[in-house]
Formats: structure tokens, sequence, C-alpha cells
């Protein structure tokens, strides 16, 4: 990632066709702290990681309500999540205002995706510095939606977001066939242990069980279920299923970070365009 | 129609030209109660919608729970009950959202009489109560008038039978007009208030052609909402 004369305006294409604002502001939700969101038949579940930033603060709320149906987890620039996640309330609400039912979380997400895009267009404007993991459900069943600073928005069976999160992404990869019919306690249970990978290593080396500076907010959406955040004691409760029930995740090593996962030694190839390893993964 | 409609000028008429008033109210009657005792409060509506002789339907609660510990009852345009509780939801829920709690009744209450008043000039033809339990547990009624004029008591009565129940009411529950040689009045229990408010209904469906059918009554308490149904006459 090195500055070039391409990359100081949002409307300036480079020779490559690249647009590296655009990009530059996806490296914003690298920087966020990990979260997970999966799915079965019946129910969406998003795990979060919280961090505080300091030891005098209390850590950010890393999961927003958005309506009965429907929530956020995000990753990167707190105040763009905050206006972000206002505007979807006010969709919901006035959706259900004017059809008396909630709004389709495909629709919904569409909906984002025009008015974040306006903003990767308009030489007054900068992108989003967020990204979102949406878990829904309506009435074509539960959804995760992963929304980037890109205003691409990607249907996801199971997917995670933030830093250190290809071990989170490695994990979900790996058991994707299990979740369909998992039953809702499996899966929050699995969201956990995606997490896992996530946590800062010597996080994970201590087996500390009331480490108190890493919080883990967990909600879950979806058939007969309004969108909840769970409380204190059932969080409680699904970590130690979690710790109970699966191996411990691998402890995720220094160059787990998706930036090396895809990009090249750069020393030996001399200056080149930047790759940054955007979240193209089909699902 | 109007006091200043052109039949009032004969000079002015044309023959041929027919001349179709349009008012955008109507009256689909009914009748409200609420009556509120030390830590709860009986909220009472019938059930008729009707337009003129006609009737809608029989089976219409003007009943709705904004949340947990408040009940509004909203009576006379049928379509501005509707606009102005889906107003109030909405509202509520965007509080919900910002400060993470439910509106207290009192917040509900003066929301409504703003929300009202802001139709000064095109009012919702509504004669609304509004009862819940207050912060301090207390049941708590309050009334309004179609400009959201906004009045707390103890126990209200609205609707096109509102004129015949409000005095039975101020008898009953607020003991006026009667000789009580000097004793206190006994508390209000919640089984006094749902009769009082049931045998007021009974009376208002004999005299009122608009109220009928049955009555649907919400007991609230901190505990929540409890509902009962009670069949009147249907004629």
């Amino acid at each position: 990632m090195f500055r070039n004369q391409y990359d100081s305006d949002v409307t300036v294409w480079s020779p490559q066709g690249r647009l590296h604002q655009v990009e530059y502001a996806m490296e914003a939700v690298k920087l966020g702290t990990a979260t997970v969101g999966l799915k079965n038949r019946d129910v969406a579940v998003l795990v979060a990681l919280s961090k505080p930033s300091s030891e005098l603060s209390a850590s950010q709320r890393k999961i927003i309500p958005i309506d009965d149906h429907l929530g956020i987890s995000i990753a990167g620039i707190t105040a763009d999540a905050r206006v972000i996640s206002r505007y979807l309330r006010s969709e919901c609400l006035s959706y259900k205002h004017s059809y008396g039912s909630a709004y389709p979380v495909s629709r919904l997400i569409t909906n984002l995706g025009n008015k974040m895009q306006t903003t990767t267009q308009r030489y007054d404007r900068r992108p989003y510095g967020v990204g979102l993991l949406v878990g829904g459900y309506d009435e074509k069943g539960p959804h995760i939606y992963q929304v980037t600073p890109s205003a691409t928005f990607y249907n996801c069976k199971a997917n995670s977001i933030g830093s250190r999160s290809q071990s989170a992404r490695t994990y979900l990869e790996r058991n994707l066939d299990k979740f369909l019919n998992s039953s809702n306690e499996q899966l929050i249970c699995d969201g956990i242990q995606a997490i896992h990978g996530s946590l800062p290593t010597d996080e994970l080396q201590s087996n500390n069980e009331d480490a108190p500076q890493l919080n883990i907010t967990i909600a879950i959406v979806g058939k007969d279920q309004p969108f909840k955040i769970l409380n204190e004691l059932e969080t409680k409760k699904y970590l130690s299923m979690a710790k109970l029930k699966g191996t411990p995740a691998e402890p995720s090593r220094p160059d787990d970070d998706e930036a090396s996962t895809s990009r090249p030694d750069q020393a030996d190839s001399g200056p080149r365009d930047p790759e940054v390893a955007v979240a193209t993964e089909e699902l | 129609m109007s006091s200043l409609g052109f039949e009032q000028f004969p000079d002015y008429q044309v023959p041929g030209v027919s001349h179709a008033d349009f008012s955008p109210y109507e009256s689909n009657g009914g009748s409200i109660v609420a009556i509120a005792g030390e830590d709860f409060v009986v909220i009472a509506a019938d059930t008729r919608l009707s337009s003129g002789y006609n009737i809608h339907t029989r089976t219409q609660s003007k009943l709705f729970p904004l949340s947990n510990k408040t009940v509004l009852a909203s009576t006379g345009c049928w379509c501005d009950t509707l606009s102005l509780t889906g107003l109030m939801k909405v509202r509520m829920q965007s509080y919900e959202h910002t400060h993470l709690k439910t509106m207290t009744t009192d917040a509900v209450a003066q929301m409504l009489s703003i929300t009202m008043y802001n139709r000064r000039f095109f009012p919702y033809y509504v004669s609304n109560i509004l009862a819940g339990i207050d912060k301090d547990g207390k049941g708590v009624v309050f009334s309004y008038d179609p400009i959201g004029h906004c009045e707390r008591a103890t126990y209200r009565a609205g609707g096109t039978a509102g004129s015949l129940l409000q005095p039975v009411l101020d008898n009953q529950i607020g003991y006026k007009n009667m000789n009580l040689n000097g004793e206190e009045p006994p508390v209000l229990t919640k089984e006094r208030a749902v009769a009082v408010a049931s045998d007021t209904f009974i009376s208002a469906a004999e005299r009122d052609i608009y109220t009928g059918d049955s009555v649907l009554i919400n007991i609230i308490t901190a505990d929540g909402i409890e509902t009962k149904e009670l069949q009147l006459r249907q004629d």
C-alpha cells in the first residue's frame, strides 16, 4: 500500500481501472475488531468481539438493532456506522408504517447499497468507512449480508469481517456444510468458536475464564425470534457451552491478516498498484 | 352543509347546477371509558363501528396498546384514529431506538398532545383517552380534545355516549353529589373499577345507538395488560 498520484480523490481512476480511495476505505474495516455472521434454516446469528479502547472506557457497541427482523454488526468507523444505522432504522420504520410489514432484507440492503454508492462518485463526499454484517429474517428465511464501503453487498451463507477475521472465515468455510441443519444453540457455539481465532494471540493462550478485557456480544434473529442481543447471563451460558463443545481454534498467526493472503511479495516486483484483498470470495 | 353554503343564498342558486359537498370527516361512533386506581388503570371501549344508521362492523377494537404499560383508546373518525395511532407507534419506536428505553406514559401523553396540535387547522376528529402506569407505578388517565388539549384525571368517558357516561363515573368513582356523612370514600379496587366500567357501557348501549355489540376492557398493571370482553346489546 503506497501513495501514488491517482489516490487523492475518489473521483479519479487509476490507469489500472481502480478507485484507490474506495479501496483505502475498505482498509478501515480491517481496523475494527472481528465480527462473525452465520445462519441455519431458521435463524441468523451475529457474534462480535469488542475491545475497549482503554481500561478506563467501555467498549463500543458492535451490534446495533435496526428493527424486529434485522440487526447489524459493524467493523470500522463507528460514527459512520451510527449514521448508516439511523438511516436503516428510519427506512424500516417508514416501510412498516406505509405497508404494514417488515422491510424485506434484500431490498433494504439494495437500498443501502444505492445510497452508499453516491459517496463513491461525488467529489464532495467520501465513502463510509465501515463494513457491516447484516443478520435478518423475512419471508424468504434468514439472511446474512456483508456490506462494504465500496457499496457492494454480498449475500452470504456465513462471513466474517474485521481485524484477524481470516481465521474466522477459514473456520466458517471448513464447517459450512453443517450450519444449515444446526440447532440454534449449536449455531451460536459455532459462531463463538469461529471468532475465537480472531482473538489476539496473548488472549488466546491465557485460559483465564474471566478475562475482563475482550467482550463477546451475541445476537440472534429468526423465525419466532425478533432481533435480540443476548444479555450477560445468556452470553456466559453460550460461552461455556462453546468451551465444552469444540476444539479451540488454532491461535492466529501474525500473517493471518487477509491483506497477506493474496498479496504477492512486494519487495521484489518493484512499484506497482497495491493489490487490496477485497472480499471477493464467491460464497 | 356549511353555514355559509349557498343553500342559504337563494338568489345565487342557478337551476340545473348540482352541488355536492364533500366533508372530510365522518363520525364512526363508539364510546370509551378509563378509570385509574392506585396501582392499576382500567380502560374500556366498545367494538362497534358505524356510519350513520349503518353498522360497518361489530368487532373492531378501539384500544391501541402503545407499550406494555400504556393503552390509547381512540374514537370518532376511524381514518383519523388509524392515522394517529400509526404515527404514535412510529414515533415511539423511534424513541426506543434513540433512548434505549420505552417511553413513559407521561411522555406519551405529552407527545400525543403535540402531535394533535400540529394539526390545529385540520384537526384529527378523534376523542382520545390515554391510560397507563406512570413512572411512580400509579395508574393515570389523560383525556384529550380534538386539537390536543390534554388533561390528567382519575376517570374519564369519551365518544358518542361520553356525556351519558361521565356523570355516572362522577357519581360512582368520584362520589360526587353523594352524602357520605363525612366518611372517607373506600379505596378503589380493580374489581370495582371493572364493574363500574362494564355497567356504564351496558347503560350506554341502552340509549346511544352508536354504542353496543361488545366492550373490550384492558386492565393495566405493572405486570402487563389483561383483557376482558363483555357482550352488549346488538341493536
